[in-house]
């Protein structure tokens, strides 16, 4: 019971961090209808930056927590966002209107570039930071297994909170929100009532890098390691949640996202921990071929 | 007219130059998080150390380079223009078509030859035979992707149960490569169909995604099922393929002969990359005659038509679910077949070669080549094996290469190298008349 | 005359929304039935649950085969709609192969045929005999159809690049190479010219007078429907609200309240004449 408790703790903290990469996938998906696959390796540079800042913090002598984590957050959503922007700008507008296939083969091609940059410029060992937050809750005791919330767990878990909350708010009530959504239900229409588009796409793939950034830095401190090669597991995984909680949906994304951490972690801790990616996708499809629009999905009812 | 013209040469130097400082800002913020700054690893913990040079460097090379790709492509343009304002008349070019045939021809003269020119450069038929793997590779995934429209993202799954059950077969239970083609082949088929079944009702990024689920899965059991596949250290020692007989060693096992001792020359490992190069060449002709021949019979239209128009399909009586089937099968079944060639090329198989990065490219070759372009597959194999081998001198930036040539070709030709289509048949044999009945029929 | 589909009491709901309410409906042999209503209707609704794209909730959809005796419809998947019971449809938002030929187009629609004949593609594969006879006999009545159609001369161009009107006749000529015994059209004859309207009403009348298909026919063009139906049956909400000849449905007080006393008349009217136009 108690080692269950942990698990759903586990589960739930690496479940936010799928969530919130998810996101960026299904809003993505539900703009401009692409597997942006290119967006798991964004969150693998985000992670990079985060190392970097945070190692120069500890070169400038910063030990003020709260501080470091405020500005290792702000540097790298400002250059993780520039990434996102950059990699549409380039890889996709230029793609928009051409067939389905185009914009997955240039995204992928997008993908395999960004890992190998990385791996170039910042080298292909694994960087290990040293812990940033020690120490936790101890919340339940038995005597043959204790119980813990780790302090990063509770920051992870409070940080997708907020965001999701923030993120709600910003889909939901501002006019960005706005165009975003009708830029989502007939793009067409939108521009012809004025929007800017290609802005709003622009800035959807920000948003995205965004929240992916902040899964980067949440994932250096909590595991206090990465490697370039983070980005296309977790690119995987974070889609397959997208797809998973019905792709388009945002509350589907958190949801999925937040599955495909807990089944993990249950598998992991009480079966095989070597096959978990194949109980994942197995999940998947099993999910596809009983709900084939996901969770929280709207069905799509063919118009024939 | 001359409005056209005006408007082309408003671009002035200084917005010229203005793009161009806007394109080097956006490098100069990109690079500093990973060009600029680094980690390095300085005695057990990080150490951020810089590399402004470079990232001016690089700066720089943005800023000129934008300014050099948009004059080309506005002199491009121009140009173009200007021929197309001279083309008032209907062109009288040569078809396409006819260009792509006798290129077709020429190349594969070329490949026939190729061992023949460079018979002592061991590196040139080496590279030579992957390309054609890709190209096998390509055609067998061009009739899911290209014709069927099943956007397949884990076919290196078939390509690796084609290579394991060889691998498996002629190291477990002592069979060769010609007995075990056959069901190296049918096992992919096998796969495809009992993969294939359960996602038929899938559209799309949906397919997509669980492909790719299935092709990471296959990996995954490869490599941990030591047991069975003897996991990440992979099986080695598979035998090779013998030319009716005869193998390809300096010494032939007991009562059976080698190459060299029949023909009665001397050794050369040469002989056997050589063989194996026109076996390669000789399956992927059997395929692309097999596939070229599939198209133009009922399947293939099928196949054509269910990418078209699933529903039209429907009404037309089709069953769609055996068309999707025995397009994931027979595409199974040739990537199963590339995968035997390659453990036997290879002698060593292990998951590492099995990985997503394998879909990608493969996939990549087909939308390339332009979506259901048999031509278009043989270009863009050869442009995407050969990309990185350019890179070769400093093989770090093989991949990053690579990487960036998908995204380039991808953004100046969306529709593919070749994307022209030829109709499986034709009612009149000149077609000449076409554009006059064309614009009759628009009156 | 004897009956070839009695539509009886077919219900079909989405939701809580009910397309079709209780619909009993019967189609002659050989006829052309039209069906009209105003916009939402359930007419397409119709349509599909005899294709078998829909699962009707409730009723039943009998087919009297000329040969193969009676086929419920409802228990069929589409395909085996077509196939089998050999009702055949056309499209409201054409749904042609854009990138095949017009010919490629009437040749995919003989596939249950030729694929039989080619024997799993081994005899087409080695181009036997028997798969040469079915591959001749198929482009034979393609460019029958396509000569009937006037379609002969661009049977070689692209089908999703040519005019709309054309790709209407298209559609047409490809439903008939599946041979049906029933043709159900969907609005054939929306964004046709008034000339290419008359080819249509001729067309239909050819069908049906000398190859004895039936045909139900959705239509907004009056000139079209009143024209050629045997039969007219005036659906409503999913209901069927009046049935008979074109004289009797265009005096039926019912249908002038479904058309007029919604302000539904003029639509239907600047819906035909405007596209035409």
């Amino acid at each position: 019971m108690a080692y269950a408790l942990q698990q759903l703790i586990n589960g739930l903290t690496l479940g936010s961090m799928y969530g919130l990469i998810a996101i960026g996938y299904t809003m993505v998906y539900g703009i401009i209808g692409m597997i942006n696959f290119a967006h798991g390796d964004i969150f693998m540079v985000s992670a990079f930056i985060a190392v970097t800042a945070f190692t120069l913090l500890a070169a400038a002598d910063v030990t003020s927590v709260p501080l470091a984590l405020t500005f290792v957050l702000i540097v790298s959503i400002f250059f993780t966002s520039a990434y996102g922007w950059a990699v549409e700008r380039i890889a996709y507008r230029p793609l928009r209107g051409s067939t389905r296939l185009a914009p997955l083969i240039s995204a992928i091609g997008m993908s395999i570039f960004l890992q190998n940059a990385v791996q170039l410029t910042q080298g292909a060992r694994v960087k290990p930071i040293p812990p940033v937050i020690q120490g936790g809750l101890e919340v339940w005791s038995t005597p043959e297994f204790t119980v813990q919330i780790g302090w990063s767990q509770l920051l992870i878990i409070a940080v997708t909170v907020v965001m999701m909350v923030g993120f709600t708010w910003l889909i939901t009530q501002t006019p960005f929100g706005r165009q975003q959504r009708s830029c989502e239900q007939d793009r067409t229409m939108a521009s012809l009532l004025g929007i800017n588009v290609d802005r709003t796409i622009s800035f959807t793939f920000m948003l995205g890098a965004s929240l992916a950034a902040v899964a980067g830095v949440m994932v250096t401190v909590y595991y206090g390691v990465i490697d370039f090669y983070i980005g296309f597991l977790a690119g995987i995984k974070a889609f397959t949640a997208a797809v998973l909680g019905g792709i388009g949906s945002l509350p589907g994304a958190m949801l999925g996202g937040l599955l495909i951490g807990l089944i993990e972690s249950f598998w992991s801790a009480y079966l095989w921990a070597e096959y978990k990616d194949v109980a994942t996708f197995a999940i998947l499809v099993l999910v596809l071929m009983l709900r084939p629009s996901g969770l929280l999905g709207r069905p799509e009812v063919e118009k024939v | 007219m001359s409005a056209v013209v005006f408007a082309r040469h408003q671009i002035t130097p200084a917005e010229r130059l203005r793009d161009a400082g806007w394109v080097a800002f956006v490098a100069l913020i990109l690079g500093i998080p990973l060009i600029g700054l680094t980690t390095v690893d300085a005695g057990g913990s990080l150490e951020v150390s810089t590399r402004f040079g470079l990232l001016a460097a690089c700066v720089v090379a943005a800023f000129g380079g934008r300014l050099g790709l948009r004059w080309m492509i506005d002199t491009m343009g121009a140009r173009k223009l200007e021929r197309q304002r001279a083309d008032t008349g209907k062109s009288v070019g040569i078809s396409p078509v006819k260009v792509v045939n006798v290129i077709g021809w020429i190349a594969l003269g070329a490949s026939i030859a190729l061992p023949i020119m460079y018979s002592d450069n061991r590196y040139v038929v080496d590279t030579a035979t992957t390309v054609l793997i890709y190209v096998m590779l390509g055609w067998g995934l061009n009739v899911v992707v290209g014709l069927a429209g099943l956007l397949d993202l884990g076919y290196v799954a078939f390509y690796a149960v084609g290579a394991y059950s060889y691998a498996l077969l002629s190291t477990q239970y002592g069979w060769g490569f010609w007995e075990a083609l056959p069901v190296s082949g049918g096992l992919a088929a096998t796969f495809g169909i009992l993969l294939g079944y359960p996602i038929l009702r899938l559209r799309g990024d949906y397919l997509a995604i669980v492909t790719l689920g299935f092709g990471e899965i296959i990996r995954i059991i490869l490599v941990n099922w030591t047991e069975f596949s003897n996991g990440p250290n992979g099986i080695s020692s598979i035998p090779r393929p013998t030319l009716f007989g005869l193998e390809f060693s300096r010494s032939a096992a007991e009562g059976e002969q080698t190459f060299s001792t029949f023909f009665g020359i001397d050794y050369s490992p040469m002989h056997r990359l050589i063989f194996l190069y026109y076996l390669i060449l000789v399956l992927a002709l059997l395929t692309h005659a097999f596939v070229s021949r599939l198209r133009k019979l009922p399947i293939g239209r099928a196949w054509e038509a269910l990418r078209e128009d699933e529903i039209a399909c429907q009404a037309m009586g089709m069953n769609t679910t055996n068309i999707k089937l025995s397009a994931f099968a027979i595409g199974a079944m040739l990537g199963g077949f590339a995968g035997m060639f390659f453990a036997a090329r290879q002698g060593f198989i292990s998951p590492e070669s099995f990985t997503f990065t394998e879909s990608a490219i493969i996939l990549a070759i087909v939308v390339l080549g332009g979506m259901g372009s048999q031509m278009g597959v043989v270009l863009a194999a050869t442009l995407l094996v050969l990309i990185p081998e350019f890179g070769r001198n400093f093989s770090e930036y093989r991949m990053l290469l690579f990487g960036a040539a998908m995204v380039l070709i991808m953004v100046w030709k969306p529709s593919g190298l070749l994307s022209h289509r030829e109709p499986t048949l034709r009612l009149s044999r000149g077609g000449a008349r076409n554009q006059d009945a064309l614009e009759e029929a628009a009156q | 005359m004897s009956t070839l589909l009695s539509v009886c009491e077919l219900t079909m709901r989405f939701g809580g929304l009910t397309a079709i309410d209780q619909l009993s409906l019967e189609v002659p042999a050989g006829k052309i039935t039209g069906i009209i209503g105003p916009n939402g209707a359930g007419k397409t609704t119709l349509f599909n649950c005899l294709t078998g794209f829909y699962k009707p909730t409730t009723g039943t959809l009998r087919l009297n085969h000329p040969t193969r005796g009676e086929l419920r419809l409802e228990s069929l998947s589409s395909h085996r709609v077509a196939r089998d019971a050999q009702v055949v449809r056309t499209f409201q938002n054409i749904r042609l192969f854009p990138k095949m030929t017009v010919l490629e187009n009437l040749i995919v629609a003989q596939h249950n045929v030729l694929q039989r004949a080619s024997k799993f593609s081994i005899a087409g594969i080695f181009a036997l005999p028997v798969y040469r006879k079915a591959e001749g006999e198929a482009m034979a009545r393609a460019e029958t159809w396509l000569r009937r159609l006037k379609l002969e001369r661009l049977a070689d161009h692209a089908a999703g690049d040519l005019p709309y009107g054309i790709q209407r006749r298209i559609e047409i000529a490809r439903a008939l190479c599946v041979n049906p015994v029933l043709l159900c059209l969907d609005e054939p004859a929306a964004g046709l010219n008034p000339r290419e309207s008359a080819e249509l009403n001729e067309l239909l009348l050819y069908l049906c007078g000398e190859m004895g298909i039936a045909i139900l026919l959705i239509e907004h063009d009056m000139s079209v429907v009143m024209n050629v139906s045997d039969h007219i049956c005036v659906i409503n909400y999913g209901r069927k609200i009046a049935e008979g000849s074109p004289e009797k449905v265009q005096n039926d007080p019912q249908v002038i309240k479904a058309y007029l006393g919604e302000d539904d008349e003029d639509d239907a009217d600047d819906a035909s004449g405007g596209i035409a136009a």
